[in-house]
């Protein structure tokens, strides 16, 4: 299929833009131990976002993975994951700081690194959020895809080092018009001391149509939940068309 | 930190100086001073109480569920947590735990989250999401649908496994069990007191609950 798009995400890079439905978003790791956080936004109303919670507990899933969907907190689906080469993105830990950044990798400045100062996820979304008329008040649990964050029974977080080789991929299918915002900053709990520098290709082309009858389609039929997930999300769309 | 770790307070409910029963169905809004010491409890067991926590001063830094679990390596909350905004900033404190474990990563009832989970037809059901719109209105002010974030459940049980699954489980709560926070500034608390009938999250039974509040 034909790539009508790329963009590669540069260590510590951020983008953010619109991406209509029906579209493919593949992210491929140029190396090993890869992250970047990803929030999505309906692009026709910004105050609809992903959700965690009803993303996570309509699936009964605490990661995301291939035939899970990322869904609003209007109970739509923003986009589903169709395919991906790792089994395992993380949605429950967050961005880093400046603070823990300058405290994990040493305090760098603009002012003596120019642009190889480290940057901080959170900064990097404010950014763009502002960029895009929101604010850091719209800042909500992100999807740190290629990284991978378990617990054991008593709760414990534990981060999976080996988890990402460069090359793994996964590519989510926009079932809305998004606005998506990226950040390539470390995942909050990679225990590495160095500053991860790995590259993130993000290619954009264009999907299939998901047929409503698709008896096949994993993120239509992983769950009952998914399926009346995407049935919200073609009633809002048949009332705006 | 251990699961299920339960500190009591040393602190009387006579020498408080604010104490509220709210029903299931309802919220409630209020603004902690630092120092002071609201007690949430569990009046008849297995209720769910959706907690959401701003930086009164800066009510665009809301409670962040994911910077307060990462920030401690710990998806549940007990005595010791400390819940944090999004930008890391501390707002409160568990000083005392009866209960022992409390989730963060299940979130708050929808309408439209009722549709998704059971059936198109729970659309009209009372949730805690609606609850938290009302406050807001009621209130006025700046904070609207984008600032509730994931909030607290108190009380409520979703365990995670290794393999990546996440269940609504029984509570592991009783009648009487409580749980109180401390103010590390001043902090802005919104509360849902659960309505959901459609999980076992209550028990399938909202009940009311009961808030104290203690003076620094």
């Amino acid at each position: 299929m034909e790539v009508q798009w790329s963009k590669t995400l540069r260590p510590g890079g951020k983008w953010s833009g619109a991406i209509g439905r029906g579209k493919l978003l593949r992210f491929t790791a140029l190396g090993d131990g890869a992250n970047v956080a990803l929030l999505l936004y309906n692009a026709r109303d910004l105050t609809e976002r992903y959700n965690m919670p009803d993303t996570l507990k309509a699936q009964h899933v605490s990661r995301l993975t291939r035939g899970n969907v990322l869904m609003s907190d209007n109970g739509r689906v923003l986009a589903g994951i169709v395919e991906d080469s790792l089994g395992w993105h993380d949605t429950i830990s967050g961005l880093t700081t400046r603070e823990l950044t300058d405290a994990k990798y040493g305090r760098t400045r603009f002012q003596e690194r120019r642009n190889e100062w480290l940057r901080s996820g959170y900064e990097n979304a404010a950014v763009e959020l502002v960029r895009n008329g929101l604010s850091a008040r719209d800042l909500g649990p992100v999807v740190n895809l290629f990284s991978k964050v378990y617990c054991d029974e008593e709760g414990r977080m534990h981060f999976q080092e080996d988890h990402c080789r460069e090359g793994a991929t996964v590519t989510l299918r926009t079932e809305m018009d998004v606005l998506a915002v990226l950040s390539n900053t470390p995942h909050p709990l990679d225990p590495r001391s160095e500053y991860p520098s790995v590259p993130v290709l993000l290619e954009v082309l264009r999907a299939d149509p998901l047929d409503p009858d698709d008896s096949r389609d994993e993120c239509l039929n992983f769950r009952p939940e998914n399926r009346r997930a995407y049935e919200n999300t073609w009633e809002y769309q048949l009332l705006l068309e | 930190m251990t699961a299920f770790h339960c500190v009591e307070s040393p602190r009387r409910p006579a020498d408080a100086f604010y104490t509220k029963t709210l029903p299931a169905g309802e919220g409630w809004m209020y603004d902690l001073e630092p120092g002071q010491v609201l007690r949430i409890v569990d009046l008849e067991g297995n209720q769910a109480v959706d907690t959401l926590f701003f930086d009164a001063d800066n009510p665009e830094d809301h409670y962040s569920a994911v910077q307060t679990i990462a920030s401690q390596g710990q998806i549940y909350l007990t005595a010791g947590s400390v819940l944090r905004t999004e930008s890391g900033a501390e707002l409160a404190r568990i000083v005392a735990d009866t209960c022992g474990r409390h989730d963060t990563l299940g979130g708050a009832c929808s309408a439209q989250s009722n549709t998704v989970r059971y059936a198109h037809e729970k659309l009209h059901m009372h949730n805690c999401r609606d609850t938290f719109m009302l406050q807001l209105a009621r209130r006025g002010g700046t904070l609207t649908k984008r600032d509730l974030a994931p909030n607290v459940n108190f009380f409520m049980n979703v365990p995670v496994t290794a393999d990546g699954s996440l269940e609504f489980a029984d509570g592991v709560s009783a009648p009487g069990r409580y749980v109180e926070l401390q103010a590390q500034r001043r902090t802005t608390v919104l509360i849902s007191n659960c309505p959901q009938l459609n999980n076992p999250c209550n028990a399938y039974n909202p009940t009311p609950i009961q808030l104290i509040v203690w003076d620094k």
